[in-house]
């Protein structure tokens, strides 16, 4: 069972049947166009396989994200993936100084990362990319600020690129689930911030002067996170 | 085959689908351009204009989540204004720092949501009378002490931000599809978790619990004594399933299930208007 599958029964009726029911209403009235076309879009659908520019397609090291709210996910789980390995390996190799209260409170991260990544694994399915290999060898896992600073910008970064997908999506279930989610990412971030300076929880680096975080749009996000990840991630299918 | 991995073949094959059969998506398709454009200031009076644009006028639906958003924010916002006014209240140095920087946020929140709806050809909504005491207009509710007392006062703020991010979430949805309008409510709700956290940071470092983390375990309200008000900002956060998933279901590390802890922490999760309401009616004298 994935998200693709089930019946969604999230949200009450005003919040997603409406926008569901003109989704589908605006396909009917396309698909009545041209019987034709749709046949051929049909075609195209069930056979994903053969379909290089699906999700999850690969060529050597490059990964699709697919498109569609689908790309979306995909551009989540990217993300999500690769906060996993990094704290895992934080845990694994401790730095040096580090305190039973960091231990605690990174490994609490490192558990909702991991949350996180196999949440969007199981909820795409077939239609998952497939597992990224990180390249930390820019990180020095024994030292303090190397570890919380790539943190930080971890953080940082995914809290921008979720605000920054936002308006992307299509579907208000998967919008619910990636607010559910930044804002947990927020709470990492604040906290991470605190140990390198104490008080730059939510300073002027992410707040602009209307009080409102920043956001990245994909293409930016990856520009940072593509630094970290030996594999190519062609986002080219995602909405814009 | 199903539905949606069809409806994402057709938009493959048909980008410009959506704006063929919903002309006010080239409008605010216009405006995510033009809003690359224009310095963060100008973006409030933007989006306003972006709402006359698209549909002549704001429509009622956006104004209601706007003015309910507005309320929320005059709330937190005189919440620590009265707080930083009160001599001795918060001890000088770090903690006074940050309660400083909240309070600036929440009232640049409070101006960009008045400059948004007056941009929108619409009135914002007035900003009501307070009762921080939690007694809706008697001055005398359980919360009676909390510009006196430091603890409480931290207690009360948590509960504030933390119902903040529940109520930006449940939000969410109703401005799907609404281009920078959604991102603006985004970009407030994950500063809103940015505060949730800092304040629980600050109540663990004060002592006074020795348990809470930045992030929100179970439905834990983590506030000794608490009461039914406070109860309701974290009830349905020990929620383990997601889209119908129960994450506990997954192997995590060393083949280890997701635990019911990490399940609930990982995810946050919304609050209905009505409930927003129910929790911050108390607050609103009458």
């Amino acid at each position: 069972m994935n998200l693709f599958s089930s019946n969604k029964t999230a949200g009450s009726p005003s919040e997603e049947g409406l926008p569901r029911a003109m989704h589908r209403r605006n396909f009917l009235r396309f698909a009545g166009a041209s019987a034709a076309a749709t046949t051929l879009l049909v075609v195209a659908a069930c056979n994903k396989d053969d379909d290089m520019t699906t999700p999850g397609g690969s060529t050597g090291t490059s990964v699709n994200l697919g498109t569609g709210d689908i790309g979306i996910l995909n551009y989540a789980y990217a993300l999500e993936q690769l906060e996993a390995a990094f704290y895992i390996q934080v845990i694994q190799t401790q730095y040096t100084g580090i305190t039973a209260a960091e231990t605690a409170m990174l490994t609490d991260i490192r558990d909702h990362e991991v949350a996180h990544r196999e949440f969007f694994k199981a909820a795409l399915g077939t239609m998952a990319i497939a597992g990224l290999t990180p390249d930390f060898t820019s990180i020095n896992f024994t030292n303090r600020a190397s570890v919380l600073g790539a943190a930080k910008a971890f953080e940082d970064l995914g809290v921008s690129a979720y605000n920054g997908a936002g308006k992307l999506i299509k579907d208000a279930t998967y919008l619910t689930l990636a607010g559910k989610i930044v804002s947990v990412e927020a709470r990492h971030a604040a906290y991470i911030r605190n140990l390198i300076s104490s008080g730059s929880f939510a300073n002027s680096e992410v707040i602009d002067a209307n009080g409102l975080e920043i956001h990245k749009d994909p293409a930016a996000v990856l520009a940072i996170a593509g630094k970290f990840v030996k594999n190519t991630i062609d986002f080219s299918g995602l909405p814009k | 085959m199903n539905l949606n991995q069809l409806f994402s073949q057709i938009e493959q094959a048909d980008p410009e689908i959506h704006d063929r059969l919903d002309t006010r998506r080239s409008a605010m398709r216009q405006f995510a351009n033009l809003g690359k454009k224009l310095a963060a200031t100008a973006i409030p009076v933007a989006l306003g204009a972006m709402f006359k644009k698209a549909y002549g006028q704001a429509p009622a639906g956006l104004l209601e989540v706007l003015n309910f958003a507005l309320t929320l924010e005059y709330l937190e916002a005189e919440f620590y204004t009265t707080a930083l006014a009160k001599t001795g209240l918060i001890p000088a140095g770090a903690a006074l720092g940050a309660i400083q920087t909240i309070s600036t946020h929440e009232t640049q929140h409070v101006a960009f949501l008045r400059t948004a709806i007056t941009g929108a050809g619409a009135t914002p909504v007035a900003k009501p009378k307070f009762d921080f005491s939690g007694g809706s207009g008697s001055g005398t509710g359980p919360f009676a002490n909390v510009f006196n007392s430091y603890e409480l006062f931290l207690a009360v703020a948590q509960t504030l931000e933390d119902t903040g991010v529940r109520a930006y979430k449940g939000q969410a949805p109703n401005l799907l599809r609404t281009g920078d309008v959604l991102t603006a409510a985004l970009r407030i709700h994950s500063v809103e978790a940015r505060h949730a956290s800092q304040i629980r940071q600050m109540r663990r470092a004060a002592n006074f619990s020795t348990t809470i983390k930045p992030w929100i375990t179970l439905n834990n309200t983590e506030i000794n004594p608490d009461n039914a008000v406070i109860q309701a900002v974290y009830n349905g956060e020990n929620n383990p399933t997601q889209a119908g998933l129960d994450l506990r279901a997954y192997r995590a590390l060393d083949n280890a299930a997701v635990t019911f802890v990490t399940a609930t922490e990982a995810f946050d999760e919304p609050l209905t208007r009505a409930e927003v309401l129910a929790i911050a009616g108390p607050f609103i004298a009458r």
